[in-house]
C-alpha cells in the first residue's frame, strides 16, 4: 500500500465515529440525490414520452398568433402609431384552404398529416351535462397522426365509420358521465345543433387533460355539430424526428401565418415546472453535500490538530509539503469515496423501495406509484459531486497542514 | 577548507556537515539572536556533544546543521555541498536521505507498529523493496536492542526502548549525518547512557557523523568532540 495512503486510512481509523458520521453525510447526500433524481426524472421522461406518444407533435390552428398589423402600422413601421376604436375584421372561422395546405405539408419526408375538426360541445348522459372537446377526425389519417387507435382500450377506431353518429370518449369523461359502450348521448353544440350519439369505444393516454376531456367522432359529424360544413380548424401533424417539431412548426407558421404550435410549445408550462423542479432537486442534495463537506472539514482540521506533532516529525523525517498535503486531501478523498459507494447502494435500496410504493396519482398524468427512472447518469453526476465537495473539504486544512513549520511545532514540544 | 566547498568535490570528503559563519537571527521585534557566526566542520566518525545553558543557541544550530532552518548569513555545507539555493522540497530530501533526526520526544508514529515507525523513511525513500526494508528494520531494532518490542505499538514501550526506536528510525536511511536533540532529556541514567553508548558506537563506524546537544556534562564525557556554546557563540571547541 502507498505510503501516504497508509498514513491517511491510519488517521480515519484513529477518528472512527467522527469519519463514519461524515461518510454517512455524503452517503445521504448522494442516495437522496439518486432517489430524487430517479422519481423526478422518471416522471418527467414519461411525461414527454408520454406527450410525444399521445399527440401530434404539431398542430395548426385556424388563429393567428398576433392581430394582422393595419396598414398605418406598415407605412410607418418606426413612427409612434396609436390606433383607438380598432375592429378587427371578423374572418369565417377555419383554416382557409385546408386540404391544399394539407397536401403540401404531406409532400415533406418524414412528415405525417391530418385534418381535424375540434369544438366544446356539452355532452348529457342521463341527469349529467359534462363539457367536453369534441374533435371531428378522420380516422385513417388519424392513425398516423396519433396513437389513438393504440389507445383505444374498448373498442376499434373503425367503429366510428360501423355506427352512425358514433363517439368515442375518453376512460375519465365516460366515468364523470356514467356512460359505458353502448350509451347514447345527447350531444349539444354552442350552435344550437343536438345529436344523439352512440359511444363505440373509450380510450386512455394516461395524461389527465386528454382522459378527462375529450371525445372523438367522425370529421363529418363534428363539422354537422358545429354547424361548419366542409371546415378544418386543425391541421395535426406528426414527424419522423420529434426534435424538429419546433423548426418546422415555426417554418409552416411563416408560411402560411396560422397559430402553429409544436409539443413543446403546447407543453411549454408543464416543461417550465420540470426546470424548476430539477433546479429544486440539485439545490436541496447540493445542500445536503454542502453539509457533508463542512463534516469533512471537521475531522480533517481536528486530525491535522491532533496531529501537529507527527506532522513535524514527518517533516523533519524528510516529508515535504506535498507528501503532507496529499495525505490530508487523501483522507477527504477517502471518505468521499466511502461516502459515494455506500450512497450509491443506499440510492439504489431507496430506488427500489419507491418503486414497491403503491398509489393512484392524477396530476398531469395518471399512475399507479412512482415512475422511476435508474439512469446509470445520475449515479455519475451524485458520485463525482460527493467526491469533489469531500476533496475540496480537505483542501484547506490539508494546505494548512502542509504549511505547518516543523520547527516551531518541536520547539514548542521539547 | 574551501576546497571541500566545490560541489565538484566528491560528495565521500572528509567533512560531512561543515557551518561557516552562521548566523540566525529570529525576526522581532525585539530580534532574536539565536546563532551568531558559528563555523565548524564535522567528519565521519566523529562524535561531537554541543553544550551550554538553555538559551545558548544549542537547538537552533542543531536545527540549522540539519536543514529544518536556514540561516540568515553564512553556509551550510552538506557532504561538501552548499545548501543554501536548495528549494524546500530538495530540503526535504536531503532530511531523508543524509540526516537523522532524534529528539528530545520519540515522536514515533502512535498509528504505526515500531517496525513501521522505522520504515517510514525508507518507504518515503523508497529505494529498497517491501522485504528489504523490513529485513533492515528488522537489523535495526536488533541492535538497538528493541527487536522484541517490533510489533507494539509506541503506547506500549517504556521511554528507552521509545526514544531507542527514534534511533532505529532516524538510522533508516543510512544517514551521513545523525543529529540528536537533548536525546536522554527524559531518560534515566541507565537509559541515557546506553543511548550514549550507542551514539558512540555508531559513530566509531566511521560512517557517520553524529551530533548531540546536551547539557548533562556525564553524557558529554562519552563524546570525542565537545563544542559550548554561550549566547549563540562558541566559547570552546574540542
Amino acid at each position: 500500500m502507498h505510503l501516504l495512503f497508509d498514513i491517511a486510512l491510519r488517521h480515519l481509523a484513529g477518528r472512527r465515529r467522527q469519519t463514519l458520521v461524515s461518510l454517512l453525510g455524503v452517503a445521504l447526500g448522494v442516495g437522496f440525490f439518486i432517489a430524487i433524481a430517479a422519481m423526478m426524472q422518471g416522471f418527467q421522461t414519461y411525461f414527454v414520452a408520454k406527450v410525444i406518444d399521445v399527440s401530434p407533435h404539431i398542430e395548426m390552428r385556424d388563429e393567428y398568433r398576433k392581430p394582422p398589423p393595419q396598414p398605418v402600422e406598415s407605412q410607418y413601421q418606426n413612427g409612434l402609431v396609436h390606433i383607438l376604436g380598432l375592429k378587427p375584421k371578423s374572418e369565417p372561422r377555419g383554416i382557409k384552404n385546408a386540404r391544399a395546405k394539407i397536401a403540401a405539408l404531406s409532400e415533406l419526408s418524414g412528415v405525417a398529416v391530418a385534418p381535424a375538426l375540434s369544438g366544446q360541445v356539452i355532452l348529457r348522459y342521463g341527469s349529467k351535462d359534462v363539457s367536453a372537446t369534441a374533435i371531428g377526425i378522420d380516422p385513417k389519417k388519424e392513425k398516423s397522426v396519433s396513437n389513438l387507435e393504440r389507445d383505444i382500450y374498448l373498442g376499434e377506431i373503425e367503429d366510428l365509420y360501423a355506427t352512425a353518429n358514433a363517439i368515442i370518449l375518453g376512460g375519465g369523461l365516460a366515468e364523470k358521465l356514467g356512460a359505458d359502450r353502448g350509451a347514447t348521448l345527447t350531444v349539444l353544440s354552442p350552435v344550437g345543433v343536438v345529436l344523439k350519439m352512440k359511444v363505440v369505444g373509450l380510450f386512455t393516454t394516461g395524461i389527465v387533460a386528454m382522459d378527462n376531456f375529450q371525445a372523438y367522432a367522425l370529421l363529418k359529424k363534428v363539422q354537422v355539430l358545429e354547424d361548419r360544413p366542409n371546415v378544418v380548424n386543425r391541421i395535426r401533424l406528426r414527424l419522423a424526428d420529434v426534435n424538429q417539431a419546433d423548426v418546422l412548426a415555426r417554418r409552416i407558421e411563416t408560411r402560411y401565418g396560422y397559430w402553429t404550435q409544436s409539443w413543446k410549445e403546447a407543453n411549454a408550462n408543464v416543461l417550465g415546472i420540470f426546470v424548476i423542479q430539477n433546479a429544486i432537486m440539485y439545490s436541496t442534495t447540493g445542500a445536503i453535500l454542502v453539509v457533508a463537506a463542512f463534516g469533512i472539514f471537521n475531522v480533517i482540521s481536528t486530525v491535522v490538530l491532533e496531529k501537529t506533532r507527527d506532522i513535524a516529525i514527518l517533516k523533519s523525517l524528510g516529508f515535504n509539503a506535498r507528501d503532507i498535503q496529499a495525505t490530508f486531501l487523501l483522507e477527504g478523498f477517502v471518505v468521499g469515496l466511502a461516502g459515494t459507494l455506500v450512497g450509491w447502494a443506499l440510492g439504489y435500496g431507496l430506488t427500489e423501495l419507491l418503486a414497491t410504493v403503491e398509489f393512484e396519482i392524477e396530476g398531469f398524468v395518471r399512475s399507479q406509484g412512482f415512475i422511476l427512472d435508474y439512469s446509470p447518469a445520475h449515479y455519475l453526476i451524485a458520485g463525482a459531486t460527493g467526491l469533489s465537495a469531500a476533496t475540496f473539504a480537505a483542501y484547506l486544512p490539508a494546505r494548512k497542514a502542509a504549511r505547518m513549520d516543523p520547527l516551531a511545532i518541536i520547539r514548542g514540544a521539547s | 577548507m574551501s576546497a571541500e566547498a566545490e560541489p565538484s568535490q566528491a560528495p565521500d570528503g572528509p567533512s560531512v556537515v561543515e557551518v561557516k559563519n552562521i548566523t540566525r537571527i529570529l525576526p522581532g521585534p525585539p530580534p532574536v539572536t539565536l546563532v551568531e557566526d558559528v563555523s565548524l566542520d564535522l567528519a565521519r566518525g566523529d562524535f561531537a556533544a554541543v553544550t551550554g545553558p538553555s538559551g545558548s543557541g544549542k537547538s537552533s544550530l542543531l536545527y540549522l546543521m540539519g536543514l529544518l532552518d536556514r540561516p540568515d548569513r553564512g553556509e551550510v555545507f552538506l557532504q561538501g555541498h552548499p545548501t543554501s539555493a536548495y528549494s524546500d522540497s530538495e530540503r526535504a530530501r536531503l532530511r531523508l536521505s543524509v540526516i537523522g533526526y532524534v529528539f528530545q520526544f520519540h515522536f514515533l508514529l502512535p498509528e504505526f507498529t515500531v517496525t513501521q515507525n522505522v520504515m517510514l523513511p525508507m518507504r518515503r525513500l523508497g529505494k529498497l523493496s517491501e522485504s528489504a526494508m523490513t529485513q533492515r528494520a528488522g537489523e535495526l531494532m536488533e541492535k538497538l536492542g528493541i527487536a522484541e518490542c517490533r510489533d507494539k505499538r509506541p503506547g506500549q514501550l517504556s521511554g528507552g526502548e521509545s526514544q531507542r526506536a527514534a534511533i532505529a528510525r532516524a538510522l533508516a536511511n543510512d544517514p551521513a549525518v545523525l543529529l540528536a536533540d537533548e536525546p536522554t532529556g527524559n531518560l534515566d541514567t541507565r537509559n541515557s547512557e546506553i543511548v550514549f553508548q550507542t551514539f558512540a558506537q555508531l559513530a566509531a563506524d566511521g560512517e557517520r557523523a553524529v551530533v548531540a546537544v546536551t547539557h548533562d556534562p556525564d553524557m558529554a564525557a562519552f563524546c570525542s568532540r565537545r563544542i559550548r556554546l554561550v549566547d549563540g557563540r562558541i566559547s570552546s571547541m574540542t
